[in-house]
């Protein structure tokens, strides 16, 4: 039986013994694999620590079905079992000097495991999820214009233009190149032949009669 | 989904990365070793202080015990810092400086009474205190250094108790080797100087420490590189 089995094996033992902790005769031989199982471990531990890489890549594989385990025992779910499984690896190496080959190995894992476990889950809390609520998306308020919107553009527009074409012809024409086609004074007065001065006189009249006439029609429409 | 090529080829990854590594000591032992270091300090320490002075005050109960309370209390928390850097240790030891903890303040509480007990004692002025404050900070310093990176080298699955721990270990023993240099007897203000001094301390190791050890079990380099093998 190879190394890996033999921790395999002894590693099985383990888990399922340990709720039958009765000291009954039916136990004993789970028992004495589990002891030798762990011993095993404990050895590939130490051989590893010694810079055995074959030793130490069997037990490492053997640790992967225990923390994966431990990891569902805690309610750690689909790919983040891996990722504990990925963390618990990555530490087991990293803190391979602080195990102690007089003492037992599956307790030293199973604190690394746990704590990888943990690890895991509070980070996926602190992910955010993705939650199904359509009452929320029913009460949601829509961003864009609201019914009506267009109808009343169309009225105001339609007013403006009325209100346009109902003032003197000077004042409809410095309002017409000045602000419709947005020409400078200088533009509008080689267009019409009328000065600057009698164009801006002009603008600032026709605003003064829009404002008035637009304000009362609004007055108008709202009563 | 399990994705077992993933694991095997972390498991190649370290399995050919591996080097010998000697185990480290117990946590007893490297707990010992800090210990030392702080006897060290304190031996070098000893020749600037009025020996004469200290003996006298020794002599009275509360400050000998107080004096007592803090060696043990000091002792108690390295090796409960050094017991919870080791992966499955009991979190129980986190519960060792409790008693001398208990006895240090609780003896250095009785010697507030001391003004009003014994009115010819010796009190602290201000700028006395500001020294006691200054040492204790002082001397906290290098053996927290010394003692997280001592921590550093095993796995604190729980950095933040460990370095706390810590902590507490480094302040005691500051308040321990502040004895032999404290040059007035216990008042509520010394006490409570002291308190803040050992709270800094604990907090600052709690805070700084914690992180400092958490980058022992940093783990993200690695598993994104064998995320991104092919």
């Amino acid at each position: 039986m190879s190394l890996a089995q033999a921790a395999h094996s002894g590693r099985l033992s383990v888990l399922q013994a340990r709720p039958a902790d009765s000291g009954s005769i039916a136990t004993m031989p789970a028992r004495s694999m589990a002891s030798s199982g762990e011993a095993s471990l404990s050895a590939a531990m130490q051989a590893a620590q010694n810079g055995d890489a074959a030793a130490y890549r069997a037990l490492l594989r053997d640790c992967v079905p225990v923390v994966s385990a431990m990891a569902r025992s805690k309610g750690v779910q689909g790919t983040g079992i891996d990722d504990v499984v990925q963390e618990t690896l990555l530490t087991i190496h990293r803190a391979r000097a602080s195990y102690d080959p007089a003492r037992p190995f599956l307790p030293w894992l199973r604190a690394i495991a746990h704590r990888r476990a943990i690890d895991a889950l509070r980070q996926g809390s602190r992910r955010p999820r993705e939650v199904d609520d359509p009452i929320a998306y029913e009460t949601r308020a829509d961003d864009g214009p609201l019914p009506g919107h267009d109808l009343e553009d169309r009225d105001r527009r339609r007013a403006v233009v009325q209100a346009v074409a109902h003032l003197p012809p000077g004042q409809r024409e410095a309002i017409e190149h000045i602000a419709l086609h947005e020409l400078s004074l200088d533009e509008a007065s080689l267009l019409t032949g009328r000065t600057k001065t009698a164009l801006k006189v002009n603008f600032h009249r026709a605003l003064k009669a829009l404002r008035a006439s637009l304000s009362s029609s609004k007055e108008g429409s709202d009563v | 989904m399990s994705d077992p090529a993933r694991h095997e080829r972390l498991v190649e990854e370290l399995a050919r990365s591996l080097a010998p590594i000697r185990p480290l000591s117990g946590p007893g032992w490297r707990a010992f070793a800090w210990i030392s270091a702080v006897l060290g300090l304190g031996i070098v320490l000893l020749p600037l202080s009025d020996a004469a002075a200290m003996q006298a005050r020794l002599g009275v109960p509360d400050l000998r015990y107080a004096a007592l309370g803090a060696i043990l209390t000091s002792v108690a928390a390295a090796f409960a810092a050094f017991q919870s850097s080791v992966p499955g240790r009991s979190r129980a030891w986190a519960l060792l400086p409790i008693p001398p903890l208990v006895l240090w303040l609780g003896v250095s509480g009785l010697g507030c009474l001391r003004a009003w007990l014994a009115p010819a004692s010796n009190l602290a002025e201000a700028g006395e205190m500001r020294g006691c404050f200054v040492f204790l900070i002082g001397v906290s310093l290098p053996l927290s250094v010394l003692l997280v990176t001592m921590l550093r080298r095993a796995c604190p699955l729980n950095p933040g108790l460990t370095a706390a721990l810590g902590g507490l270990a480094v302040a005691a023993a500051a308040a321990a080797l502040l004895v032999p240099f404290h040059p007035h007897d216990a008042t509520a203000t010394d006490l409570a100087v002291h308190l803040v001094a050992v709270l800094i301390v604990v907090g600052l190791n709690g805070l700084f420490g914690g992180r400092f050890l958490e980058g022992t079990t940093d783990r993200r380099s690695a598993a994104t590189a064998v995320d991104t093998d092919p």
